[in-house]
């Protein structure tokens, strides 16, 4: 429905500083309605900070970030929400003394127009409790509705931190390392998952994990000290002699062999 | 598919309600006395404050250490407001009076509530403390206003009375602090069901995330404030007609933090958690200020050892008993109950004793070193005494130490077999 020359999202020589560091140098990035993109680079080279940027936790020092062809950088995280993008935590940031069910229709409510409703009972709300069942049985936890966040089991909170982040039904959406810490087959299954859940929608993702990467992307950002070196399909990535250069060492070794693995 | 489980769970809830109106409505029938009168209206306006405040601090996490402003202001409005039906000046029936008060503590709510909680957590509790002593020194700053040192006074029997009620006689008052406090109860119950009310706990639990699926906790905190104040508000009205003066005392730091150390003694975990507090509330200031001049030394140190062992409340400790009963294991655990409350008991006269002839030395000086403590004979400067009382106060510590251990124990294995029973559910379903 975008003309063609707009992207879902689009970062304009975007730079950040903390204090005198440089932590983002000029990254450029322009992904298109639908497409998947994984974000990798060697620790510390502002993976998590470029989600930071992009879903308004951190201000930008320079630049232009683009949502759908408007600018964002510089609203807040809810405005940013609000205009259709969701993010995921690295770290499960859930409503831990809420259910699963809570938590979940938590996070339908502001897209369904109930915004700080205090004249209407959440039981009587047909449509956010519908969506909520819906997304339960999407990340396969309709049977632990009733639990606690608090007390599930580490891969349910991580399917939870994921439902949280789809359940306002945002079109473009940012998993932050989704299955960290996740055991091989757990992994497998996850990644199962979040391709179900996000069919339709832009996704990005950091990932350490090469055979998530070639499980879910389209196409691979490169971020070494806080540019982007590279953006393109995953062979091409791999064939890039600047990647190669910086970027050679463990990670893509790992990336080979699960290739390989494949 | 969770019809069938939400029935019953009606139903419960109908007898619930049920028995709170009728507590409400049976209880002035009850106890008929004027004192009991006077400490079942406090109770219902302290219900009212109580759950208001919980709004904050149970719902919302947060602590508000001046919360007495709201409900102290709405007070002062209410009074003079009451002296405005009664000069003729203002045409209002008297029993709407504490919604003046509802009206400007919402008011008052809207005006300092977007100062105090454009911050959370500690900055938040600092600001209300700030707010607090702000309101405490202007009130005694405008006597015109706020009546100086003397209060302002009125006289509830005031304009025409609707089919005999005049709130003269104090059971008429009592029974409308009952309404208000069933509908006010009801309002902050239903809140909590609302999108608002739920997105406040969700401010509660994670405000980071609560930013990033399209709310501002700011705006979330800020309406839960101006509830807060309105229901604070509707509290301080009915004291002012329940007292017929309002002193500068009410905006102060003292009532706040009472509000404060009752909601949680009665436990901010439950909605029901404060009902239970505000009945604490005036019980202690009520008769145990009567029974001893160390009452505050004894709340201070029910609310430490609360603070330490169950900082849920009492609240939270009936519900835990309730879980034990639900699996049949209640009775595992009723013979060290028994025996804890029995040593506790001992130690309370050991340190009791101790603690009144320190008072007594203290303050009743000029009436010798004889005093009478539970019908026993003491000598505050005698060495028997003294002995006596350290005495019992150690031994029956370190028999509730044995206890306390062995409670623990027994404890843990009944939740380790619930644990179990809960697993064999699952499986089985």
């Amino acid at each position: 429905m975008n003309a063609p020359e707009t992207f879902a999202l689009e970062l304009r020589d975007v730079r950040k500083s903390f204090g005198k560091t440089e932590i983002i140098r000029g990254s450029n990035l322009a992904v298109k309605a639908g497409e998947r993109i994984a974000i990798i680079g060697p620790n510390g080279a502002g993976k998590s900070t470029i989600f930071n940027l992009i879903s308004g936790r951190f201000g930008v020092t320079s630049g232009d970030i683009l949502l759908h062809g408007r600018p964002i950088s510089g609203l807040t995280p809810f405005e940013i929400n609000r205009r259709g993008l969701a993010r995921s935590f690295q770290v499960s940031n859930l409503f831990t003394r809420l259910s699963v069910f809570e938590n979940i229709r938590c996070a339908v409510l502001w897209s369904l127009g109930y915004k700080y409703a205090f004249w209407k009972f959440l039981a009587d709300l047909r449509d956010a409790n519908e969506r909520t069942e819906q997304v339960l049985q999407m990340i396969k936890l309709d049977r632990r509705r009733d639990v606690l966040a608090m007390n599930l089991a580490y891969a349910e909170q991580r399917a939870l931190e994921i439902g949280i982040t789809i359940a306002g039904g945002a079109s473009v959406i940012l998993l932050d390392e989704p299955t960290a810490g996740m055991s091989k087959s757990e992994t497998g299954r996850f990644v199962n998952l979040i391709r179900e859940v996000t069919v339709g929608k832009t996704l990005l993702t950091v990932e350490h994990d090469m055979g998530v990467v070639f499980g879910l992307a389209d196409k691979i950002a490169v971020l070494v000290y806080g540019e982007v070196i590279a953006f393109d399909e995953p062979a091409a990535v791999r064939a890039n002699r600047r990647v190669q250069e910086a970027y050679l060492g463990s990670v893509l070794a790992d990336a080979q062999a699960a290739e390989a693995g494949h | 598919m969770s019809q069938h489980r939400l029935i019953p769970k009606n139903a419960s809830r109908w007898l619930v309600w049920g028995l709170y109106a009728a507590a409400l409505l049976v209880s002035p029938l009850v106890f008929t006395s004027s004192l009991s009168l006077t400490m079942l209206s406090q109770i219902g306006i302290g219900i009212i404050a109580c759950l208001a405040f919980n709004m904050l601090l149970g719902q919302g996490g947060m602590l508000s250490f001046g919360h007495a402003v709201y409900s102290g202001l709405g007070s002062f409005f209410a009074i003079h407001a009451l002296n405005w039906v009664s000069s003729g000046k203002l045409m209002l029936p008297v029993s709407l009076v504490p919604l003046v008060g509802g009206l400007f503590g919402l008011l008052f709510a809207v005006l300092l509530g977007y100062v105090t909680t454009k911050k959370a957590g500690t900055p938040f509790a600092m600001i209300t403390l700030g707010v607090g002593e702000l309101v405490a020194a202007m009130a005694l700053m405008f006597p015109g206003f706020f009546g100086g040192e003397g209060g302002i006074s009125g006289n509830r029997v005031a304009g025409r009375a609707l089919l005999g009620i005049s709130f003269g006689p104090q059971v008429q008052l009592c029974y409308l602090i009952a309404v208000y406090c069933f509908v006010c109860t009801a309002l902050m119950f239903a809140f909590t069901r609302t999108p608002l009310g739920r997105m406040l706990n969700a401010v509660r639990d994670n405000p980071e995330r609560v930013e990033f699926i399209g709310y501002s906790t700011q705006h979330v905190r800020y309406l839960a404030f101006m509830a807060s104040g309105l229901f604070m508000g509707i509290a301080g009205g009915l004291s002012a007609l329940n007292f017929e003066i309002v002193t500068a005392e009410v905006v102060g730091a003292a009532r706040s933090g009472a509000y404060l150390l009752f909601t949680f003694l009665g436990g901010a975990l439950f909605f029901f958690g404060p009902i239970i507090g505000a009945v604490l509330m005036v019980l202690a200031l009520v008769l145990l200020s009567e029974l001893t001049q160390a009452w505050l030394l004894y709340l201070g140190l029910v609310f430490l050892f609360m603070v330490m062992y169950a900082p849920g409340g009492i609240s939270s400790l009936i519900m835990m008993n309730l879980r034990l009963a639900a699996f049949g294991k209640l009775r595992q655990l009723w013979t060290s109950y028994l025996a804890l409350a029995g040593l506790a008991g001992v130690m309370l006269v050991g340190a009791g004793a101790m603690i009144e002839m320190v008072y007594h030395l203290q303050l009743n000086q000029a009436l010798g070193p004889q005093m009478r403590f539970m019908g026993a004979t003491l000598n505050a400067k005698g060495f028997d005494s003294w002995f006596g009382a350290a005495f019992v106060l150690f031994t029956g510590a370190a028999m509730f130490e044995l206890t306390r251990r062995e409670f623990v124990r027994q404890w843990g294995r009944v939740q380790g077999e619930i644990e179990q029973t809960i697993k064999q559910r699952e499986a089985a379903a």
